[in-house]
């Protein structure tokens, strides 16, 4: 695969290429054989270099005697549903005092089946000094030990493998974890009303589901629980028709008709099938080699998001597929793989496009559902000026119900705007179909409410 | 949580008994417990206090990416706890060679907790008695004024580091019979030294004319004095009226000065509301040495457990395993810092000078570097001079007194530095400075701080409160000043003002946290104050 990469980085280069661009697409090739599979366990820690920030009071007894590592989050543990915690919230608001809950900023997949933790979140705060602003002379320094002259380099560590991969924090075991349906749609409820997300337009299209109700629909003749008189009399009119008990049609006396038991129709209970408009949701992931840190959490966490909203909208009759894409895309099982896979490789946006071009036409997904594409990336793509991913998107276009793409932005701000995001403007796509795609640019380092706001852009 | 078994306290038993010899000092009693992970859960929280007060961010998960330990500065999972008896936690599995090793850990942390005298306020009271008291007025409050209780603990909580835990310590170990009124403080401390910048003999002879007056007079003898100073410095107490005002020490002292001082709470109905400020107040104090005195509990356990273990008959046949636990525990990482191992280094290195006498002025005067290396004059102090550290030092001096070049040398120390190679993207690690100052700043720097932030009664308009940052060159967290200053503009119940530097880029652009390594600047400090009104924020540049 990597040989196939590199004559394409080759082919591109010979289009013309700024040495900017051809540097950040070589290291993203650099990164292609790492491949994809998801990571395990904690991952802070590796490397000869990772105690480097680490403080000095981040050792304690329990780890370095007993070997016992900061147990996870406490969520499995908490005591307070996140209905409690949100009303307690509101109250806050009533009393004058800001909100103090963050929801859903992280994100935490078990490993059983895709299930996903919502975690509440809040921040204590206190006046207190600010590391991260110093005067450039004082560059990042720790301590150190062994040999080396002064001015010797020790060592080297990629730049962006230092920021955090995704899934730092690793999942917890199954059983104890909330599961993604129940909390995902309180999450989206709260949504909804906390922020005020817009409702969605209901869309014709109809489906049975597996739900069914209870109605008194079918007919039975001779018993049952209600008697049907139109049907009945119908019944009565044709039986003494075929008797001969009715000469003559324009003078009828219906007490001279001959009733038999078996003419009597009833309506009886029966199941009935229930019709909801429901959705689709595909979620796309950015998942090459320029993704890693800051922008897969926000991408992540925006798409848990999303779905939680959907979920809420559609009464929890959301079917989500998630898709992975470098160069070529693939379709995961569930969100667990979806969230935890490692960044590798290079970038081609349209190969997940025309996955779901594919996957949309093969199952005719179109005739029942609502269909939703959300797209996550750092908007880097190998394909420039969209000339693949643009006929994709417009065949996209027909049939789904908004696309909405994210671009998560390094805030390098080397040159003006992304790759997907210069197509995507080029293209004209937004501006013909506002009510069908969207596009959202944020920095790496925007915060839940930036991501709210984000969501509104793309959805309503 | 259950206790040890008695085997395991049998064990326990054992090496108190050898500790003491050691010469370790410690109560008798002691409480173990055996801790699962559901009981980890509970107590991290709780900072391993079973019975510290009920809040609800307990229960939430809580970012503290940002200065993690600023704001938190207390071990969340520590083994043992400062409290009488002290109380500490195992691992159910543990084999008993590595209960011996931990048992003694955790015995050098308790003569510790009990012998340095940076713990000299824990010493009269056991903390766990009173925070079931406190928790349980605090459940009472709550049942009473229901979830304003919450709200008084988080804005308490948000100034928690700012009590003036030195200045507490003072008044402990000052009686009060020693201390000279403030007007002689300032009189020889300030006036005639930074003011008057009086040379040596005249400051010596104004000492004797005070003694010599003392002795004449009795009780008048500082009146005295006085007047006759006054003659010859007629400015002196104009200068002592404009001192004095700032320097009182409750000013450093935010949440004592709010509980002193702050009319909202002296209301009736709100008189309640001091109760929770005391008792934050008191339990961040608790709390405040043990951050201050990481490296060296750290590394006075860790010194004792190796010393102890490996002298102990109990557990022959297990030195290859304890070699391995220990070498992880207080090996010295190529970068980064072990607070294990820089501390059991630096304790073992003053005893071996204390040993060899060079620890005095005749070896610091030496400047041939054989003859330095030689010196031994077999003073065999050793062993007395560590007791000292670990009884009157805290990290900051522990550090400043000791680390020096031969201490980094010895152990091919040095400063590592990291920068950003931008053609190849990658973070290069190299040797910063194997120089003993720079490792030492290095060291200090990354010390727990907690910014000084005094009330100042001469700023602002009346009815006002006004803070003062005091610029240490680092700005405070932006993002955290706005509710913070809510809670204080609450527990004051007036208008509140900031007054703190920011850093500016050359063309004057504010400079916040979010920037991209290596980017950054010239950066100019502009003085700003930020004032809260009715919960609305805003910032001025003065």
């Amino acid at each position: 695969m990597s040989n196939d990469l590199k004559t394409y980085l080759e082919a591109l280069k010979e289009g013309g290429l700024s040495p900017e661009r051809e540097a950040r697409l070589a290291a993203e090739l650099a990164t292609a054989e790492e491949g994809h599979e998801p990571l395990t366990g904690v991952n802070v820690g590796r490397g000869p270099f990772a105690c480097f920030s680490r403080s000095l009071y981040a050792w304690h007894d329990m780890m370095a005697l007993q070997g016992e590592t900061a147990v996870q989050s406490p969520y499995a543990f908490l005591t307070k549903s996140l209905d409690e915690l949100l009303e307690r919230d509101r109250q806050r608001e009533e009393d004058g005092f800001p909100r103090k809950i963050q929801v859903g900023r992280l994100v935490k997949p078990g490993r059983g089946g895709g299930k996903v933790v919502v975690v509440p979140t809040t921040v204590e705060e206190k006046l207190i000094h600010d590391p991260t602003v110093r005067p450039p002379e004082e560059e990042g320094q720790s301590g150190g030990t062994g040999d080396g002259q002064e001015g010797e380099i020790i060592g080297e560590q990629p730049v962006r493998e230092e920021g955090q991969q995704p899934g730092s924090g690793p999942g917890q075991g199954e059983g104890e974890n909330h599961e993604m349906e129940s909390s995902a749609y309180e999450l989206g409820k709260t949504l909804t009303e906390k922020f005020q997300l817009p409702n969605l337009k209901e869309k014709g299209k109809k489906q049975s589901l597996t739900r069914y109700t209870y109605d008194l629909t079918d007919k039975h003749r001779g018993f049952g629980q209600v008697l049907d008189k139109k049907a009945t009399l119908r019944r009565i009119v044709e039986s003494n028709i075929a008797l001969g008990n009715m000469p003559d049609v324009t003078d009828i006396d219906p007490s001279r008709f001959l009733i038999a038991p078996s003419d009597k129709v009833y309506r009886v209970v029966s199941r009935e099938r229930d019709y909801e408009s429901q959705a689709v949701i595909f979620f796309l992931r950015d998942y090459s080699g320029s993704m890693a840190g800051k922008v897969t959490d926000l991408v992540v966490s925006q798409h848990v998001l999303i779905y939680s909203w959907l979920l809420y909208q559609y009464g929890g009759q959301v079917e989500s597929r998630f898709i992975l894409h470098d160069t070529e895309a693939k379709e995961v099982p569930d969100f667990y793989t979806y969230y935890n896979s490692r960044v590798a490789g290079g970038t081609e946006v349209a190969s997940a496009y025309r996955l779901v071009n594919d996957l949309v036409a093969n199952e005719d997904l179109s005739r029942d559902y609502n269909i939703y594409v959300f797209h996550g990336t750092d908007g880097d793509d190998w394909d420039t000026g969209g000339t693949k991913a643009v006929p994709e998107l417009e065949r996209m276009l027909k049939y789904t119900s908004r696309v909405g793409v994210t671009i998560a932005e390094h805030g390098r701000g080397e040159y003006g705007g992304t790759e997907v995001s210069n197509y995507l403007n080029g293209s004209g796509l937004l501006k013909k179909h506002p009510e069908l795609i969207r596009m959202d640019i944020m920095t790496e380092d925007a915060d839940e409410a930036r991501l709210i706001e984000s969501i509104r852009r793309l959805i309503s | 949580m259950e206790l040890i078994n008695q085997h395991t306290k049998r064990i326990m038993e054992g090496c108190k008994e050898r500790a003491r010899d050691a010469g370790l000092r410690f109560t008798d009693e002691s409480l173990e417990y055996i801790v699962t992970n559901r009981d980890l859960l509970e107590l991290s929280p709780k900072v391993m206090i079973p019975t510290l007060y009920d809040y609800w961010v307990h229960d939430v998960e809580v970012l503290r990416e940002k200065g993690k330990y600023e704001l938190y500065p207390h071990n969340p999972y520590e083994t043992v706890i400062n409290t009488r008896p002290p109380i500490s936690f195992y691992n159910d599995n543990n084999p008993d060679w590595l209960n011996v090793m931990i048992f003694y850990h955790v015995l050098a942390h308790i003569d510790f907790f009990q012998n340095n005298t940076y713990f000299r306020h824990t010493w009269d009271y056991d903390f766990n008695g009173r925070a079931l008291s406190d928790k349980r007025v605090i459940a009472k409050l709550r049942a009473e004024k229901g979830r304003w209780v919450d709200y008084v603990i988080e804005f308490a909580r948000g100034i928690d580091n700012l009590v003036d835990f030195h200045g507490n310590l003072t008044d402990l170990f000052i009686p009060a019979e020693s201390k000279c009124s403030s007007r002689l403080d300032y009189y020889f401390d300030v006036f005639l030294q930074s003011v008057k910048k009086t040379p040596i003999s005249e400051y010596l002879k104004e000492v004797a004319r005070y003694n010599q007056c003392l002795k004449d007079f009795g009780d008048q003898g500082e009146k005295a004095f006085f007047t006759e100073t006054e003659r010859r410095h007629p400015e002196l107490a104009a200068h002592f009226a404009k001192e004095e005002a700032p320097q009182s020490p409750k000013g450093r002292d935010l949440l004592g000065y709010l509980l002193d001082n702050s009319e909202f709470l002296d209301r009736d109905e709100n008189t309640w509301m001091k109760s929770i400020l005391e008792i934050v107040r008191q339990t961040s104090i608790f709390f405040q040495p043990q951050i201050r005195t990481k490296i060296m509990n750290e590394g006075w356990a860790s010194y004792w457990h190796e010393k102890l273990f490996l002298r102990d008959n109990r557990i022959k046949g297990h030195e290859v395993d304890f070699a391995r636990v220990h070498a992880g525990v207080t090996s010295m990482p190529r970068v980064g810092m072990n607070p294990y191992a820089l501390g059991m280094r630096l304790f073992a290195f003053i005893e071996d000078q204390a040993d060899k006498g060079r620890l005095s002025f005749a070896f610091r005067r030496l400047n041939d570097i054989e003859a330095r290396k030689n010196y031994d004059d077999a003073a065999a102090s050793g062993q007395g001079t560590i007791f000292r550290v670990r009884e009157d030092l805290c990290d900051y001096l522990f550090l400043t007194n000791y680390v020096d070049q031969d201490f980094v040398d010895h152990h091919k120390l040095f400063v590592a530095g990291r920068r950003l190679d931008r053609k190849r993207m990658v973070w290069q690690y190299y040797v910063k400075s194997r120089k003993a100052d720079d490792y030492r700043r290095m060291l200090l720097g990354s010390l727990y701080h907690p910014p000084a932030i005094t009330v100042d009664q001469t700023k602002g308009i009346h009815g006002t409160l006004y803070l003062q940052h005091h610029f240490e060159g680092k700005q405070l967290v932006q993002e955290y000043i706005a509710n913070t200053l809510m809670g204080i503009e609450y527990l004051w119940g007036g208008p509140v003002q900031l007054e703190t530097s920011e850093a500016r880029t050359a063309t004057g652009e504010q400079l916040s946290g979010k920037k991209e390594e290596g980017e950054e600047g010239e950066i100019r400090w502009q003085r700003v104050v930020y004032t809260m009104n009715t919960k609305a924020l805003s910032k001025k540049t003065l």
